[in-house]
Order: structure tokens, then C-alpha cells, then sequence
């Protein structure tokens, strides 16, 4: 007969971290909370948050779980890839979700930590990691799109400083962010090898930021302004003319969290179509779903979403099981980009005039929301790598199709 | 590429060996224009059996190898992507009959025959030219079933039918009142009606449902081979781009073309990733195979319609003549598309299921 002492040996090793991370859970997290998003993750202005939400996101902050595979000594959780996984499975079970997050977090972070120096490290990633700083993105110019490198922004040469001069747009929560990681011209002579990646303080004199208001009716975009700021040179990453690589890496990061499971829960979501339809529509003599065609279009949307849930799975299973990267991560934008927007879309028209309210009276909180998710993911398509951006990749580097000569 | 076992990785590994060196497309162009009855040539189907595929699914007991659902899809991919001619796709859903269906007697008489390949065995469902499994008039008074059945596929060589009737799904064996008129069609492969006149037939068990789960097994195997048709008919075409000079460029390096060619990639990794998903639901024996199949056929059904129309429309010319493969890809894509329920019937009967 197995003693109890025998199982605990057998069991798995991660039992024990799970048991430690529902204690912790259990014992910090305020229940008030439950359900309730991170409002840094948000693109919207940070609310003020509730002291609940202060304690939560402190108490995380200090035990560096917000960010729990970053190294320790950069005030991060030292965790492997799978007790990450048993934290974020035990907080979920808690209703709770990370209170850190945003930029900082999803592509700053990652990319300093693979490029920064020490003491670039030691002091830009601890206030990170307890989500005590906001960073904002310095790459699209009014001239640069997709056409990045083309960019125009110039950091001159002073000795222990650079003097920036130029415009950035489409800047994500500038107005609320504390610094912004930019890539900038140092070299006017060269495309890509003429480009620095720099670390600009947004309170610094000669940085302005306009909001850009959206067709939602939201401005989380502004354009940004440098006229004469200075930049210390040990606020450069990497070496100099050496930022594209750089800020092709942290792309990656931003691709990886665009277009990444993470988001699959808010995909799939919410009231079915199907329901939704039959509520706004009404049901057919045999009891479906009235308009045909819309009910046909509902089901190819509803296929649609469902073989790219399957798609998620299947590269996460081929990731763990060593077959390398799978050629499927690739289509992950397009794919969530054209199923966001399409769910949005049908939302819309199934509501009909009631799809459409803009603010006030005669319209309920999520039909208003609809509308301004409606616009705003239009956006989907457009950032971070345009879905044309996206069909140019998947053509050259993995169909090997060619340049046009 | 779905995760596979170590056996399964084999399993692939050999059959897309065997299909790329002894059974390139040529070899079923050679077979079509020699115009053999069967619409298969009978010593490659002996192979195949040989590898072990007639016996994929039937379990070791019964003289197969019992590797399941996903193990058959990795083969009928494979075969699809050269076109094989082969009656294994039929066989195995006939295989999926007796196996949920059959009784230990009719599971001993049938199963080992057909693992060793000596029985071609396929199932008779239609009578009519769509999929519609619910309008059966073929019925059967003391053992001697009657009716007619449309388009049964290997319907020229098979010497065991599944036949669905009022009353449920038999087995009719032998020639006894079984008269066969072949039916030319488009893909150059066996399609006959087949007219049963009091044949002996001998009765499955199994649920009421059983008719139903077959077609899904049916289905979900179609879509295997469609997988490989559209992977192969997508690769042949990339490659044709890349060969092609018009204007003093190549093909290839138009960003039009570029774009189409990432839209079929995309949609081919959903396809491969719906295909494998209901491949995988049968196997674990989920309680949503019937909304997984549906997924898969749908989808295969109009990915492989996209880029096998596409195949032709990128050749230009060429892709128009006989001599070039994209006709063959075409015409039997499209019976793919329409066997076992084409891509609206599986929308409607997904929506059926979801309550829409």
C-alpha cells in the first residue's frame, strides 16, 4: 500500500508549484475584481484605478508575476514556460487576470532584455515589471508606414547626446505614456543601416503629442512631435545604425502578441451569433435563424472562427512538440484580423438601426460598444503589419516567390 | 502537420514515398487513357493492401493494423496528392460500417478479406444525383433488398456493398440480383449505378444513427484526400509561377499573383487544421463528429474549389489542354467537392446543429 509521502514523490513536479500559486492567488487577490480587464493593457485612457486594483497590481508587481518568465534579477517571476502556463491556468480559475501589461511588457521588455546593456536593464525593466510605467512606440511616420525604414526622424550627433528633430504618428497611448522607445535616423546617407534605436523621455522639453481622433470616435493614436530633444547617448540601444535589427525583433514580439492565443478567449466570446441573430431577427417557420442569407454567412463566419481556433491548437502542439515553428503562425493576423472584423460586421447587421447608435438615449451599453469596436477594428487589418504587409511575408519568405525586378 | 506518433510519422513517411516514386500522376494518366474498367489498376491496389493500408482501421484481431482515423487521412492525403487511383478511400468507409455496425460474424467474415485487399467493399447511399442521405426508397422484404443507387463510387469492381435502406444499413455481397452501369464521368474514375432486385442482404446492428456516422467517416476521409489534392495543386502552381516570364518578368514576382497565392496558403493551413481536427475528433471518439465533419467537408470543399479553379486560371492557356495536369486536378477535385455532401449541404447542416 503507497503512503501518502510515496504519491507526493510520484506527482507532478508542478503540483507543487500550482498548490503555491492558488495559495498566493487565493491570499492576494482582492475578489472584488473578478472578471474585471487590465486597464493597462487597454487602448483607451487609463481610469483611475480603484485602490483594489492598486493593491492587486502591487502585490503582483512585487512577487514579479506580471511578467513570470523574465529574469529575477530584473524584478521578474524567474519562472519556466510551464509554471508561466500553471500561474496563468490558476489565475483564470480565479477570475482574476494580470494586472501588468501593455507595451512595456508585450515588446519593450522582451527586446531590451535580448539587446539592452546591464544598466540599461536594471533600469528600465524593474519599473516594467511592476507596472509602474507606460511605454508608447516611436516607428510610423506620416511618410513611413508600411514602408518603415523609409523613416525620416533625425538624431544628430552631439557627443554625449543626440538632438531629435522629427514626427511620428499613429503613437499608441502617447498622451498617457512616460517614455517611448523610437527608432531614428542617424545616418541620412543609408535605408536601413542608417537607423538608431533610442529611449525618449515623454515629459522631456520638445516632445508634443496630439491625439488623432478615430472614426470610432476614440483617440488612443497621436502624432508626436521632437523639436531639439536631447537623448543621452546611454539611452541608445544597440549601436548605432544598428536599430533596424533591433526594431524588427520587437515587431516580432508585437506580431507574436497580435495575433497570439491570447487573444482567442475574446474571439470566441461572447453571445453566438446564431442567438444573437434569432433575438434581433427573429426565427423562420421551422424555427431558424429568419434571413437565409444571413444565417449562411453567420455559419461561414462561425466555420471560419472555429478552424482558426484549431489552427491556434494545432501550432501550439507542433511549437511543444519540437517540429519547429509551424508554417501556420504566418497566417495568424490575416486570419484574426478578417474574423474580428467579420464578427463585428455581422454583429452590426444583425442589430440593424439598433447596431448603429453612437451615444445616449434608446441604445443599450454593449450596442453602443458594438458600434464603436465596430470602427475602431478597422484597425486590426491596418497595424502592426497591414494585412498586405502580412501576404507580402507570407509570399517571399515562405511561398519564395520573388522581387519584382 | 498535426502531432504524430512515431508510428504515424511513419506511416506518412512511406506513403508519401511510395505515392511520389511509384505513383506520380503519370501513372494514373497512363491508367486513364488505357481505359481499365475497374478505374484502377488492380496490381497497385494489391500493393497498397500489402502496406497495410486496406486494413488501417480494422483492428489486429481481424487481421488489420488498427491505427485509426487520423493514420487513414495521412494516407488518402498522400494519395491525393498525386491523384492515385485507388478504391481505398471507398473500401475504408465501408470498413467504418461494419466496424460500428457489423455483428462479431459479419465483423469475422468481412473484416479480414477486406484487410488483405482481396474484397473492395464501398457504400451505396444515394439515389439520386446530391447527398441526401434522409430520402431512402430502397427497402428490403425477407432479406432480399430493392432499389436503386446513383453514383456509387468503385461501383464497377466492388464485391460488398453498404446499402442504406428504409429500415436501416445491409450488406449485400456477390452479383445475386445486382446489375452495375457504369457511369463516365468527368474524373475518369468508377462511378456506377447500381440496381439491386431482391438481393440477398444481410442486416447491420448498431444505432439509429448508424447511416449518419458512416457518412461522416465517409466525408472526413474525402476531405483527407482533398487536403492533398489542394496541397499539391497549390504547389504545382507556386512553382509554375516561379518558371513562367511574361512582360520580362516573372510570374512570380507580381504582387496580384503574390497576393492570391498567400490567400490559398491561408486558407489551406485552416483546411489542413479542420481536416486534422475531425480526423482527431473520430479517433477520440468526441460526441461532435458530426459537427466536426461538417467543418472539415465544408471547408474542404470550397478551399479545394479555390485553388484547384486557380490551378487553371494561373497556367493560362496550358492549364486548358489535357496534356497538362491542372484538368485532372480540376475534374477530380470537383467530385470530391460534391461526394458525401458538397460545401452548402454541410453550412445547412451545421447551422442545423448549432440551432441557427
Amino acid at each position: 500500500m503507497a503512503t501518502l509521502a510515496d504519491r507526493d514523490t510520484r506527482s507532478d513536479p508542478l503540483d507543487a508549484f500550482r498548490q503555491e500559486a492558488r495559495d498566493w492567488i487565493a491570499a492576494n487577490f482582492p475578489p472584488a475584481l473578478k472578471g474585471v480587464d487590465n486597464t493597462m493593457s487597454a487602448v483607451e485612457g487609463p481610469s483611475d484605478p480603484s485602490p483594489d486594483e492598486e493593491a492587486w497590481r502591487k502585490a503582483m508587481g512585487d512577487k514579479g508575476w506580471g511578467v513570470p518568465t523574465w529574469p529575477k534579477q530584473y524584478g521578474g517571476g524567474g519562472l519556466s514556460r510551464a509554471e508561466a502556463r500553471v500561474l496563468g491556468e490558476e489565475l483564470a480559475r480565479a477570475g482574476a487576470t494580470n494586472p501588468i501589461g501593455g507595451m512595456g511588457v508585450m515588446m519593450f521588455g522582451p527586446t531590451m532584455l535580448e539587446y539592452g546593456t546591464e544598466e540599461q536593464k536594471l533600469e528600465h525593466i524593474p519599473p516594467i515589471a511592476r507596472g509602474e510605467i507606460r511605454w508608447c512606440q516611436g516607428y510610423s511616420e506620416p511618410g513611413a508606414g508600411s514602408d518603415l525604414a523609409s523613416l525620416q526622424t533625425f538624431a544628430e550627433d552631439k557627443g554625449d547626446h543626440y538632438l531629435v528633430n522629427g514626427q511620428k504618428t499613429w503613437t499608441s497611448g502617447g498622451q498617457w505614456a512616460d517614455k517611448c522607445f523610437a527608432i531614428v535616423r542617424t545616418d541620412k546617407t543609408k535605408k536601413h543601416e542608417g537607423i538608431t534605436f533610442v529611449l525618449i523621455d515623454m515629459k522631456d522639453p520638445g516632445v508634443e503629442v496630439k491625439p488623432i481622433r478615430l472614426i470610432s470616435g476614440q483617440s488612443p493614436f497621436c502624432e508626436t512631435f521632437f523639436t531639439d530633444v536631447k537623448v543621452p547617448k546611454s539611452d541608445r540601444v544597440g549601436a548605432e545604425g544598428e536599430g533596424w535589427t533591433i526594431g524588427k525583433r520587437l515587431l516580432q514580439h508585437e506580431r507574436s502578441s497580435l495575433s497570439g492565443g491570447g487573444s482567442a478567449s475574446r474571439l470566441f466570446g461572447g453571445v453566438p451569433l446564431g442567438k444573437l441573430a434569432k433575438e434581433y431577427r427573429g426565427e423562420d417557420a421551422a424555427g431558424r435563424v429568419g434571413d437565409a442569407d444571413l444565417r449562411m454567412r453567420i455559419v461561414r463566419h462561425e466555420m471560419d472562427s472555429r478552424a482558426f481556433a484549431l489552427t491556434l491548437r494545432r501550432a501550439a502542439l507542433e511549437a511543444k512538440s519540437n517540429q519547429g515553428p509551424s508554417a501556420a503562425t504566418s497566417i495568424m493576423k490575416n486570419v484574426g484580423a478578417r474574423i474580428t472584423q467579420e464578427r463585428a460586421e455581422l454583429t452590426l447587421e444583425i442589430r440593424g438601426m439598433q447596431g448603429l447608435g453612437w451615444e445616449g438615449e434608446g441604445f443599450a451599453e454593449d450596442e453602443i460598444a458594438a458600434t464603436r469596436g465596430w470602427l475602431f477594428g478597422k484597425a486590426v487589418s491596418i497595424y502592426g503589419g497591414s494585412s498586405e504587409i502580412q501576404n507580402n511575408v507570407i509570399a517571399k519568405r515562405i511561398l519564395g516567390m520573388l522581387d519584382h525586378q | 502537420m498535426a502531432v504524430l506518433t512515431e508510428e504515424q510519422t511513419m506511416l506518412r513517411d512511406l506513403a508519401r514515398e511510395w505515392v511520389d516514386n511509384e505513383a506520380p500522376v503519370t501513372a494514373w494518366r497512363k491508367t486513364r487513357n488505357a481505359g481499365v474498367p475497374a478505374g484502377y489498376d488492380a496490381e497497385v491496389w494489391k500493393t497498397q493492401a500489402e502496406m497495410g493500408w486496406a486494413g488501417v482501421l480494422i483492428p489486429e484481431e481481424h487481421g488489420g493494423v488498427g491505427m485509426g482515423y487520423l493514420s487513414l487521412g495521412l494516407v488518402l492525403e498522400q494519395m491525393g496528392r498525386n491523384l492515385v487511383a485507388s478504391p481505398l478511400a471507398a473500401t475504408a468507409a465501408a470498413t467504418s460500417a461494419i466496424l460500428l455496425g457489423g455483428s462479431d460474424a459479419q465483423k469475422a467474415e468481412w473484416l479480414p478479406r477486406i484487410a488483405s485487399g482481396e474484397v473492395v467493399a464501398t457504400v451505396a447511399f444515394d439515389e439520386g444525383p446530391n447527398f441526401a442521405p434522409g430520402r431512402v426508397a430502397t427497402s428490403v422484404t425477407d432479406g432480399k433488398l430493392t432499389g436503386t443507387k446513383a453514383f456509387v463510387a468503385e461501383g464497377d469492381s466492388a464485391q460488398l456493398f453498404i446499402v442504406s435502406a428504409t429500415d436501416g444499413v445491409y450488406l449485400v455481397s456477390g452479383d445475386t440480383g445486382v446489375t452495375r452501369s457504369t457511369r463516365a464521368m468527368a474524373d475518369a474514375r468508377s462511378h456506377a449505378a447500381i440496381t439491386f432486385a431482391a438481393a440477398p442482404a444481410d442486416k447491420l446492428a448498431g444505432d439509429p444513427d448508424l447511416a449518419t456516422k458512416v457518412a461522416d467517416r465517409a466525408a472526413v476521409a474525402t476531405a483527407a484526400e482533398m487536403l492533398g489534392l489542394a496541397e499539391a495543386a497549390f504547389a504545382i502552381t507556386n512553382d509554375y509561377l516561379k518558371t513562367r516570364v511574361q512582360f520580362g518578368q516573372l510570374l512570380s514576382s507580381f504582387q496580384a499573383l503574390q497576393h492570391r497565392m498567400a490567400k490559398m496558403f491561408t486558407e489551406l493551413e485552416l483546411m489542413r487544421s479542420a481536416v486534422e481536427g475531425a480526423l482527431e475528433a473520430i479517433d477520440s471518439g468526441r460526441s461532435d463528429v458530426d459537427q466536426a465533419a461538417s467543418l472539415a467537408k465544408a471547408i474542404a470543399g470550397d478551399v479545394a474549389k479555390l485553388v484547384s479553379r486557380e490551378m487553371v486560371q494561373l497556367h493560362g492557356g496550358i492549364g486548358m489542354t489535357d496534356e497538362h495536369d491542372a484538368g485532372l486536378f480540376l475534374k477530380r477535385s470537383a467530385m470530391l467537392e460534391t461526394m458525401w455532401g458538397n460545401a452548402a449541404y454541410h453550412r445547412e447542416r451545421f447551422a442545423r446543429l448549432n440551432g441557427y
